[in-house]
């Protein structure tokens, strides 16, 4: 990986998300800026990267550190290129969620909370992702693949091809420029 | 046909688009608004009855008369869109379907409460729902329905759409606030309630999208016809999102008091259960409220029907009623474990405690080892009792209402399907769940 900077269109917009909250408020930003650099630096939080967000932010890092491992979306260990997440709480489980997994686990021949050897898939099991009426579901990114069957999963697998697009699931244009 | 009010152009194509939004009638609403002090707007509100579509059911107006407005200090707009309650995803629905309803309903509510700053707050997994929210806010500043004095009523509203990261809490509306100021989704102690001291400990009302949405056919329509909408205090009309085994998943809006029976039946809702199974359980308002068993879905304890609503779901208490919550319809059909689905739950719980208080944070660990221990075929009948002790240790001890919310479907899942959980723990081998579970967790060959 590179260097951990964003490009000026980038920087752009995370100085513009900075303005969207009162004068001296602007840690509020914290978390929108998380994910651009997620989604920017490789699809983890490195400790380098959350210094990088501590630095533009003007915050101590450890304010960094305690936000980024409270939530579920931030991954502070490298992960696969394409994560899987599939949800396993009730209403995808009775839609047969727990054979999606089964399933993946055995072509990927990884368990849950593993990643494949060439690094290209990490599979994850998620709680409820607001898409129980189209269940089994998993998300890839910020896609939405919802009623699932094995043959769909299997079409699925086979698409994705070995690049980094999977964990942009935001970039300078998911915002408007105000 | 059931009355429509927030879903009435959903078959309309491009209604996600400013122009044909406006065309179908959008932003008259506002129109309407800015030709009424905010007080009236507040006023209209109460007269409709509207009730907090997040969960709670709080009456919207009587929470908007409650906001503090102390001279020089911001008021603040907060649109609830984290929706994580398992079961729930109507909110996902509106806002992809009909980002203008809420932005319109937004910017209502905003004028009738003085706020200048409205932020929607909304689940980091939803981030496609991100660039429709933008892009829809982005055709409203355009439009001159945003910004600075808005269409020359001298009010001035600017809207952020604000990504949370993955976590079920900071639903809960303090720690929404904790999140949108950058911080751990911890809840806090109340009082102080929002209303007096909630973001930047300026007074802020939270709402759920659905909630705001609502206050546009509200205002259009006027509070008191709005109020003889539903039945009795459950005014107007609720998004449902059913799932599970049903014919026909999906988020249907019902005018509120339609029939249980009906809803699960009909070909309108959801069309039966599928397979023709027969019905054995239904969580009627999102995970976190009693599950009941086929009967007492349908009908109440005293034999009436059971009805889509506040009141005639919670008819019976916690002993053989529930609570219409998040309107998250979830359907089991008579081959659902109800131990497995309610070790989904645990599990779900206790990922989800923020660990601030111990009886929750311990206690939903404790929970889920349980029910886990149950379904590996290791479980005894002192675990039943230690499942239900546990529960009722959590309940009413905790700083926010997750640990209720963790509590109650254990104890209605036991109140209700105890034999089962007998069955489970006396004869495991006989359960062929339970030889499900271990091939799933490859602790046998499959
Ligand atoms: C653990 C927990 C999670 C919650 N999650 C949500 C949620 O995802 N969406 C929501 O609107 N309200 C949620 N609530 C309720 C909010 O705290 C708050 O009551 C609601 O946003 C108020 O809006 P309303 O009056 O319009 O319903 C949750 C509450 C708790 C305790
Ligand atoms: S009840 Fe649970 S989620 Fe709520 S504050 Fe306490 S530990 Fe956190
Ligand atoms: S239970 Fe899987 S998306 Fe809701």
């Amino acid at each position: 990986m590179s260097e951990v900077k964003f490009n000026d269109e980038t920087l752009a917009v995370v100085h513009n998300l900075m303005r969207r909250y009162p004068e001296g408020r602007h840690k509020s930003a914290l978390l929108p800026i998380l994910h651009l650099a997620q989604a920017e630096f490789g699809g983890w939080l490195s400790p380098a990267t959350m210094d990088y967000v501590a630095s533009i932010l003007n915050i101590k890092p450890v304010e960094v550190y305690e936000v980024a491992s409270f939530y579920s979306m931030y991954n502070l260990n490298p992960v696969g290129k394409c994560m899987l997440e599939v949800c396993r709480t009730s209403s995808c489980w009775l839609r047969g969620a727990d054979d999606v997994i089964r399933h993946i686990e055995k072509r990927l021949e990884i368990k849950v909370g593993e990643t494949t050897a060439d690094g290209m898939f990490s599979l994850k099991a998620v709680e409820c992702l607001g898409s129980c009426g189209t269940a089994p579901m998993m998300q890839v990114g910020k896609d939405y693949h919802e009623n699932l069957t094995l043959e769909k999963v299997d079409e699925l697998l086979t698409q994705f091809t070995n690049e980094d697009k999977h964990s942009r699931y935001c970039d300078a244009n998911t915002y408007r420029k105000n | 046909m059931g009355k429509k009010l927030l879903l009435q152009n959903d078959n309309v194509p491009g209604i996600d688009t400013y122009e044909v939004y406006r065309q179908h009638g959008g932003y008259t609403s506002v129109e309407k608004a800015f030709k009424m002090t905010s007080d009236e707007v507040v006023e209209e509100v109460k007269k409709s009855g509207l009730r907090g579509r997040g969960g709670a059911g709080f009456p919207t107006g009587m929470k908007w008369s409650f906001l503090a407005k102390p001279e020089g200090v911001p008021r603040y707009l907060v649109c609830n869109a984290d929706e994580s309650e398992p079961g729930t995803f109507k909110d996902r629905y509106l806002m992809q379907r009909h980002p203008h309803l809420l932005i319109e309903g937004m910017i209502a509510a905003s004028y009738a409460l003085g706020a200048n700053t409205a932020y929607i707050y909304i689940r980091g997994e939803y981030f496609y729902i991100v660039n429709i929210l933008e892009k829809a806010i982005e055709e409203a500043y355009t439009a001159g329905w945003l910004g600075d004095n808005i269409q020359g009523s001298g009010y001035s509203l600017n809207m952020y759409v604000h990504p949370g990261a993955g976590a079920y809490i900071c639903g809960e509306e303090t720690a929404l606030l904790e999140s949108l100021e950058g911080k751990r989704g911890n809840p806090r102690i109340k009082p102080p309630f929002p209303a007096v001291k909630g973001l930047y400990a300026c007074p802020t009302v939270v709402n759920n999208v659905e909630t705001i949405a609502a206050v546009v056919p509200i205002l259009n329509m006027g509070g008191d016809e709005y109020a003889k909408i539903g039945i009795g205090k459950s005014t107007g009309t609720k998004l449902i999102s059913a799932s599970g085994h049903i014919k026909k998943p999906g988020v249907y809006e019902i005018e509120l008091g339609l029939p249980v029976e009906e809803f699960i039946y009909s070909e309108e809702y959801c069309g039966g259960i599928l397979n023709d199974k027969k019905l054995k359980a239904v969580v009627p308002g999102g995970s976190s409220v009693p599950i009941l068993p086929a009967e007492l879905s349908l009908k109440t304890p005293t034999g009436e029907p059971r009805l889509m609503s506040y009141e005639s779901l919670s008819e019976g208490g916690f002993v053989s009623g529930s609570m219409l919550g998040s309107g998250g319809f979830i359907v089991m059909d008579e081959t659902t474990s109800i131990v497995r689905n309610l070790h989904t739950f645990n599990r779900f719980y206790h990922h989800e405690s923020c660990g601030q208080c111990s009886p929750c944070r311990e206690g939903t660990g404790w929970m889920e080892k349980i029910t886990h221990k149950i379904l590996d075929g290791h479980g005894t009948l002192a675990d039943i009792d230690l499942l239900w002790d546990i529960q009722r240790k959590i309940e009413g001890n905790t700083i926010c209402p997750l640990g209720d919310a963790a509590a109650w479907p254990v104890a209605a899942a036991i109140r209700h399907f105890r034999e089962e959980f007998e069955e489970y723990v006396s004869n495991p081998s006989s359960i062929v769940d339970v030889k499900h579970y271990y091939n799933i967790h490859n602790l046998v060959e499959a």
